[in-house]
């Protein structure tokens, strides 16, 4: 059996696991090793592939909903798109959420994603009330910010490399609508850039979309787009038709040419420089999630997403430098998206940090690799780090490098003995 | 309110069928054996729809039972869903009555038991829906399976005759004929993937066949297909097959 991740590399061989009670999970565990737990297969590289997976999807029952309070508790199979399909025609929305509604509560957990409001509300901990975690032993342990607190900051952002998370408690917020007021704001440079994202910080979302492959004074022009949820009161939520990209695109569709075109066609069709729209909640947050298998464009070798982020102080510097160097490469890609973060938390191993971070996909091919590793050093330079989730060849020492606090994961996990029990590719890869 | 009685709810195929109708606005009476086990499932679907769920016991091979179970519904079904089945193990059943037995009576004499109920009280009532899910095992007798594939093919006729029975009472009848399903009855076999159905794909084609009042439903819809090349192959060369 082959199960891929989001980007369709690596392929490797794997035998997969399902579970409906915890005593079947217990026995799972017991008898083999290298394993690693597996949502809904959206993280884009290795973080989820191994020998031996979990599917937890099949583990998928809603526990308890507690209206005063708007605490949702939930099985770690459970989708987004679930709860967004029973919650918001009731009023409710997830505090935080990323570009798919696609991924499990577990996924969500142990990337610690983030998403539009990383500035304002912060990573998908903060809306974490308690989860509960099976270690490699079997034993059940409940964890929160307060009880097990170790165990919590290892595990939002772990990878699944603490073991199995099996439910989670996480609150909903109140919403009057299924309709989000967007601004968009297009620019003509980085400097522009910046300058707009600072003007709009006090906006709950913000993203950007950059033209990677623009140059000389246009370097880093883009759409910003920002927004909060309207007050109309309409929350007649339903998921529209799906588009479906049936199977993989030869991969040469996907040029330098076709990826111009695309951004001019994209950024051109914005008129004015500040203009207003109110678009859905789907619109909003997950555009991408209207095309099943959207991944299946670049091609049958597959993807990756290079995914960094530096502090504020030295981001313009150094995106400067990255977009320069990219666009100079002609690798580029439809999607390559900005976004201001806030605070960093204690957890161990989550991406965020105060300052910008750039989203960029490209397809597998002959000298990527030596390109991203090009990056890495200008990352590394400007004190960034790479985030664990897109990625799928990131060197250890580029890795560490980011992640201050490396080391009491590492000891965490030895202390637990899961460093024998739950192993994916990126882990060996980066020994973690 | 409106019941849809499902039979057998602790299946995959079952529990996907349940928040499907609950989700389109039924009320739902969920039947097994030690439906105990349900509680967790219908508290599941309670908080995901708001509907009414019952957990009720049933054991559909117990025969004299079936009648008394159905007398104790305060409120008569709107439709019911027969989703009990047994794959059993065709070598082991080969040797073994017992098991035999079970895969005959578990997937036709128990459901023939409990639909004769159904019948007679919608045909009475001129209204509702049965839905009985067949296999395309029972389309073909193959050296591998014959055993569920020969209950199965019965259950198909069964509710062939019934389905032409119910027509001019306004009863409808629905066969539904999975492939490959991935689920607890199927975990470890080696199942290719473009054939294999998810639980929650063959609930929404039972949903809206039934909804339409479509006869006979495969799924994946390209079994159809696949079991109309299968059962014309003539038996002198089906027989060398090893399948």
């Amino acid at each position: 059996m082959r199960l891929l991740s989001w980007g369709n590399y690596p392929k490797i061989e794997n035998l997969t696991f399902s579970f409906y009670k915890n005593s079947t999970l217990r026995h799972i565990i017991d008898k083999h090793n290298e394993l690693i737990p597996y949502g809904n297969g959206r993280s884009y590289g290795d973080s989820a592939l191994s020998k031996n997976i979990i599917k937890v999807r099949t583990y998928n029952y809603f526990l308890n909903f507690d209206k005063t309070n708007g605490l949702l508790h939930v099985q770690a199979g459970v989708l987004l798109s679930e709860i967004l399909d029973v919650f918001v025609p009731r009023g409710w929305f997830l505090k935080i959420t990323p570009g798919t509604k696609l991924i499990t509560i577990g996924g969500a957990i142990a990337s610690d994603v983030h998403g539009k409001n990383h500035h304002v509300d912060g990573c998908f901990s903060e809306s974490v009330e308690m989860f509960k975690v099976m270690l490699p032993d079997g034993e059940i342990v409940k964890c929160s910010k307060q009880e097990n607190s170790e165990l919590f900051k290892a595990t939002c952002g772990g990878m699944g490399l603490t073991g199995v998370i099996l439910d989670a408690k996480i609150s909903l917020k109140k919403i009057n609508s299924k309709y989000i007021n967007q601004i968009t704001i297009k620019t003509r440079n980085l400097k522009e850039t910046f300058e707009a994202f600072e003007e709009y910080k006090g906006k709950p979302y913000s993203v950007a979309w950059i033209d990677c492959l623009a140059k000389g004074n246009e370097l880093g022009k883009c759409l910003l787009m920002v927004g909060d949820f309207s007050d109309d009161g309409n929350l007649d939520y339903q998921t529209k038709n799906k588009l479906n990209i049936p199977f993989n695109f030869p991969s040469f569709l996907l040029n330098t040419l076709s990826v111009k075109v695309f951004n001019f066609l994209y950024y051109g069709k914005v008129r004015k420089k500040v203009s207003k729209q109110i678009v859905d909640i789907d619109t909003f947050f997950y555009p991408l999630d209207a095309i099943d298998n959207w991944n299946r464009i670049y091609g049958k070798n597959g993807f990756t997403q290079y995914q960094f982020i530096l502090p504020i102080e030295t981001s313009f510097n150094g995106l400067e430098e990255i977009l320069k160097k990219i666009s100079n490469s002609g690798k580029g890609s439809f999607l390559a998206v900005l976004k201001l973060y806030g605070q960093a938390n204690d957890n161990y191993l989550s991406f965020p940090m105060k300052g910008y971070s750039l989203a960029l996909d490209f397809k597998i091919e002959k000298g990527l690799f030596e390109l991203l590793d090009e990056l890495d050093k200008i990352v590394l330079k400007y004190k960034g780090r790479i985030y664990l989730a897109k990625d799928v060849r990131v060197r250890k020492e580029v890795f560490e490098q980011g992640y201050p606090q490396i080391d009491k994961f590492r000891s965490l996990r030895r202390r637990y003995k899961m460093n024998n029990k739950f192993n994916s590719l990126q882990s060996q890869r980066v020994e973690i | 309110m409106s019941y849809i009685l499902i039979v057998g709810a602790k299946s995959d195929i079952a529990k996907a069928v349940a928040r499907k109708y609950a989700e389109n606005g039924y009320d739902l009476y969920l039947a097994a054996r030690e439906s105990i086990e349900l509680e967790d499932f219908s508290n599941d679907v309670k908080i995901r729809t708001q509907k009414v769920v019952k957990c009720v016991e049933l054991d559909i091979l117990d025969y004299v039972k079936n009648e008394v179970f159905y007398n104790s519904l305060k409120e008569k079904p709107l439709g019911v869903i027969l989703a009990v089945g047994y794959l059993g193990e065709q070598e082991k059943s080969q040797n073994n009555f017992d098991e035999t037995l079970k895969i005959i009576s578990t997937n036709y004499t128990g459901v023939v038991s409990f639909l004769n109920i159904i019948a007679n009280d919608f045909e009475k009532r001129k209204s509702g829906f049965i839905v009985g899910i067949s296999s395309v095992s029972g389309d073909r007798g193959r050296k591998s399976n014959y055993l569920y594939g020969s209950a199965k093919s019965a259950l198909t006729t069964y509710l062939s005759g019934l389905r032409a029975r119910l027509y001019k009472s306004n009863v409808h009848v629905l066969t539904v004929k999975p492939g490959f399903v991935a689920t607890r009855m199927t975990v470890g076999m080696d199942l290719p993937e473009k054939l294999t159905a998810q639980p929650i794909e063959v609930a929404e084609d039972i949903f809206q066949a039934q909804q339409k009042n479509k006869n006979i439903v495969y799924t994946k819809w390209v079994w159809r297909w696949i079991m109309l090349i299968v059962k014309s192959i003539p038996e002198w060369k089906f027989k060398r097959f090893n399948i």
